[in-house]
């Protein structure tokens, strides 16, 4: 009988500022290609159903679920993991925060919230109960959600003030 | 240089945070090992079947399949187990192997296992395996495993009860007769699993040449696991190493011997070569334990000023399959039952429990153990009669609170209390929350149609838990926890302790407990934990212990090793080391002034220990271990308070706010404990209002994905406002107790409180969890009619 995994694709894309080029079947996620082929582990799998968005990545700055998404569906896109998020510093005053406030306890959703909170970040700024809105797609069992509620707030109202 | 004074009670962030926050967390499945054999478990469609034959042929030649193993291939390496407690002879549980033999007795029960070279093509291989099911009557329901002519759960069983027990403390007859009010209530408390973000996840791998076991394990404790992965296989002790890396919550979940987890270190043997499996969030729901499901009748009698005179509770409570291994699947029962009034002076007591098996996934401990169902029980029986009596919520609960001074006395249920502070919790909740502006608030709303209520829950919360428990069950559970504590080369503190840290942040709270007493900083204080050979013997995480008895065991080795530091120190600068102290890492003289480093006392002690005026060199390493002795656990106790409204028309439950006032004696890190709290509550909201198990008649489980099983997010949460009073128990010199299950113990029966509080002006109660939209209508549609 025939492999189920079927033919191979060629794709490429920008990983954490890099060019990656692989050859992957048609039904790997994108998260088990980042976790798996690429070897970022910072991109957590929770659920593969799309609902705690521990998986979460961005793709083109907006913030996505890479158990959601295939790999073969990353082919020409800018992809920023938790690795990457880290390293060019854009989200270092986020981090910062969470770290200083506890907003996470185990850790395991915790490059998800990021992702999710970068993309926040990028936008207008929110009230405390549209941070809790927008953070509806992430999961933690660890927390009570509040510190992560406070933290995102207090970094959204400093870069505001930095801002103006 | 850093204040090391202090730093018990200081708000400090935990060092290893850092890594999560980057990404650079290294959980199970994020450790590479060069030749790992992915599982994949083919599990039983059938909540109940005979298993006639396996045919694994065609699976075998599947691409990248490395060895399908069925339990009869397992069967020369491990031995089957069975849960038996020694206090509850009655209780006995089926014979279970890793791997189902001849029948299978729930849904999702791992019946075959797929190695492959990728976790895909174990699962494709999966479809290929033919196997024979000869389909048994499946018991779901405690009512269907309950009738007299049930057909049995396992065809190992003699029948389904599981235990039958008593406890009474006192003449409930009399008292209910001579009692100015009576109350009622039924309770109906819906299965919830533990759902921790991280799945469960092993890797085992096994040195045939030295016959060497190394498992690496998403788990809570490492020595219980190496125990038992030494018994079942046959292997010794010194020869299972168990390593537990960074873990992605736990609440209990992750402390059973899992039959499909065992299976993967049996087949690392039996192949020879490491294999590793990650339960998918499908195969979580239902292989994960279970916990919570439980009917509870019950009673009270108050008299004319709303003292409490006597309290009925029969609860009826669903097992599942199998007693899980080792710690069984009584807890919840138990609990339920000797928690109940544990925070009030109750004289008579009537308690009874009956457990039983199902086809269903075995139920097991999830935070708070049977606590949450005793607290909400009690809690709604005592705004009932309120109700009658018309007495305030709050002052019925302020004039029945357990003594707040005695150290070792016991509740009508026979909870052991000690050194409690119910009343000034209560207090300090009230004018937190504004309790008599929010009262005046709802009254005002009723009139404009809009239902809010307030709801209370006091609470005890046992933790600390000691060997009195597991030892006298005669199970090997180790329940004492060691520290061994020594000053490095480098001038560098390591502390190796037989805790376990899923996220709780223990590990920072022993750095702050050894900082302070060495005075040095907690980046100084090394931790090595979660490791079966570089870390001592000792309980890990369960029962809310970890800083209650891990804390103080680092804490008298912490002095004991100061009392070195400063001998050699003395014998350097040619003083009595009690004139020296230690701050911010520099040995202070008498006068104040700044002597010598750490680093240079260990300097000598390490190389130079011949120049040392000293006749012996004092000891550089002190190992201490400690496990309550004259308590079996320590109490906590607090008081919650939920806000809600009610839509009358739709059902839906809004939270308004939230509050905590908890006592967990000596605070050591706010940081730390409050999330510890807030996590709780948030467990014990979820369990409320959205937490549930599906089953469907056929015992099957009808919302297995997070799609379907609701759990809390961050929008439906409030701000959760946490207070502290802070009474240290007296047992131990660190003077904490556990915090671990606080917000779980009472937040449900505070948002079960406050939902009734709303429904009052309807007469409506609601009597079932989760308490879902459509349960509110039907309460509300039936006190109309």
């Amino acid at each position: 009988m025939s492999d189920p995994a079927g033919e191979l694709h060629e794709i490429a894309f920008i990983l954490n500022g890099e060019t990656v080029s692989a050859a992957v079947s048609a039904r790997m996620h994108l998260g088990d290609f980042i976790r798996e082929v690429m070897g970022k582990t910072g991109t957590h799998i929770g659920c593969e159903h799309g609902v705690c968005g521990a998986c979460n990545v961005t793709i083109d700055g907006r913030s996505v679920r890479s158990c959601l998404m295939l790999a073969v569906q990353a082919d020409g896109t800018h992809v920023e993991t938790i690795e990457g998020l880290t390293q060019s510093g854009i989200i270092a005053d986020l981090q910062q925060e969470f770290v200083a406030r506890n907003a996470l306890q185990c850790g395991y959703c915790t490059p998800g919230i990021l992702a999710t909170a970068a993309e926040m970040l990028n936008g207008p700024s929110l009230s405390r109960e549209n941070i809790r809105e927008a953070l509806s797609g992430n999961f933690c069992r660890c927390t009570g959600y509040h510190a992560i509620v406070d933290a995102i707030e207090a970094v959204m109202a400093r870069r505001v003030e930095a801002a103006s | 240089m850093t204040e090391t004074r202090g730093m018990i009670g200081a708000r400090l962030p935990r060092p290893e945070a850092r890594r999560f926050v980057a990404g650079n967390g290294r959980y199970t499945d994020d450790i590479a090992i060069g030749g790992v054999g992915q599982v994949a478990f083919l599990r039983s469609p059938h909540a109940h079947a005979r298993i006639a034959s396996i045919d694994v042929s065609v699976a075998k030649a599947s691409p990248g399949v490395i060895a399908v193993v069925t339990a009869d291939d397992l069967a020369a390496i491990c031995t089957p187990w069975q849960t038996k407690l020694a206090m509850l002879p009655s209780h006995i549980s089926p014979e279970q192997f890793p791997l189902a033999r001849g029948e299978a007795t729930w849904q999702g029960e791992a019946v075959v296992a797929v190695v492959a070279e990728s976790r895909a093509q174990a699962e494709d291989a999966i479809e290929l395996i033919g196997v024979a099911w000869a389909e048994l009557p499946a018991i779901g329901s405690i009512d269907a495993a309950a009738a007299t002519d049930a057909a049995k759960v396992s065809t190992q069983l003699a029948g389904n009860l599981g235990l039958d027990h008593v406890f009474k403390a006192g003449d409930p007859g009399t008292a209910f007769e001579q009692a100015h009010v009576v109350v009622e209530h039924e309770f109906s408390f819906g299965r919830q699993t533990g759902v921790t973000l991280e799945p469960r996840a092993i890797i085992a791998d096994f040195d045939a040449r030295t016959r060497k076991l190394t498992v690496q394990h998403s788990h809570q404790v490492p020595n219980q696991m190496r125990e038992i992965f030494a018994a079942q296989f046959g292997l010794s002790f010194s020869d299972v190493h168990v390593i537990t890396p960074d873990v992605g919550g736990a609440f209990g979940m992750k402390l059973s011997a899992y039959p499909d987890e065992m299976a993967v270190a049996a087949i690392a043997i039996l192949l020879g070569r490491p294999v590793k499996f990650v339960a998918d969030r499908l195969e979580s729901f239902v292989s994960d334990v279970h916990a919570r499901e439980a009917r509870v009748k019950s009673r009270l009698a108050v008299d004319g000023d709303g003292h409490l005179l006597a309290m009925d509770v029969a609860v009826l409570s669903g097992m599942g399959a199998y007693s899980s291994y080792p710690r069984g699947s009584l807890g919840e029962g138990l609990q339920a039952v000797h928690m109940s009034a544990a925070a009030y002076r109750l004289p008579i007591f009537n308690g009874t429990l009956r457990s039983y098996f199902q086809n269903k996934v075995p139920s097991g401990v999830l935070r708070a153990v049977g606590q949450p169902i005793a607290t909400t029980v009690t809690e709604q029986l005592l705004d009932l009669a309120a109700r009658k009596l018309d007495i305030d919520p709050a002052d019925i609960r302020r004039r029945n609170y357990a003594a707040s001074d005695e150290k070792n006395t016991r509740s009508a249920a026979g909870t052991v209390l000690s050194q409690l502070s119910l009343d000034r919790c209560h207090d300090k909740l009230l004018e937190l929350m504004d309790y008599e502006a929010l009262r005046r608030d709802q009254a005002e709303l009723r009139q404009q149609g809009i239902y809010r209520g307030i709801g209370l829950a006091a609470f005890i919360e046992q933790t600390g838990v000691g060997p009195a428990l597991y030892g006298s069950q005669q199970v090997r559970v180790s329940a004492h926890e060691s520290c061994r504590l020594s000053l490095e080369a480098s001038g560098g503190i390591r502390c190796a302790t037989s805790i376990t840290d899923q996220g709780q942040g223990t590990m920072t709270a022993l750095r702050q407990i050894v900082g302070e007493t060495l005075g040095v900083d907690i980046g100084a204080v090394e931790i090595v934990c979660g490791d079966t050979t570089s870390a001592p013997f000792g309980g890990g995480a369960w029962a809310s212990r970890g800083t209650a008895l891990g804390g103080e065991a680092a804490l008298r080795a912490a002095r004991k090793l100061r009392g070195s530091i400063l001998a050699i120190a003395g014998s350097i600068l040619q003083a009595q080391p009690h004139e020296l102290r230690i701050e911010a890492g520099k040995i202070v003289n008498a006068a104040g002034m700044p002597q010598l480093s750490i680093a240079d006392v260990a300097a000598r002690a390490h190389y130079q220990s011949h120049t040392l005026p000293l006749d012996d060199l004092p000891p550089l390493e002190f190992a201490e271990t400690y496990a309550p002795r004259d308590l079996p656990y320590f109490v906590s106790n607090g008081i919650q308070a939920a806000h809600v409204e009610v839509d009358a028309g739709l059902g839906a439950i809004r939270i308004l706010g939230f509050w905590v006032v908890d006592d967990c004696g000596t605070v050591i890190n706010p940081l730390l404990v409050d999330e510890q709290i807030r996590g709780g509550v948030v467990q014990g909201i979820g369990a409320a209002l959205y937490e549930q198990c599906i089953y469907n008649e056929d015992a099957q489980l009808e919302n297995g994905t997070l799609a379907d099983y609701l759990v809390p997010m961050a929008s439906e949460m409030p701000d959760i406002h946490v207070a502290h009073v802070e009474t240290p128990i007296s047992a131990t010199t660190l003077g904490a107790r556990g915090v671990g299950e606080a917000g779980a113990v009472a937040a449900a029966a505070a948002i079960w409180t406050a939902v009734n509080d709303a429904l009052s002006p309807f007469g409506a109660v609601v009597t079932q969890q989760p308490i879902t939209p459509e349960h509110v209508l039907d309460c509300i549609d039936q006190a109309k009619s």
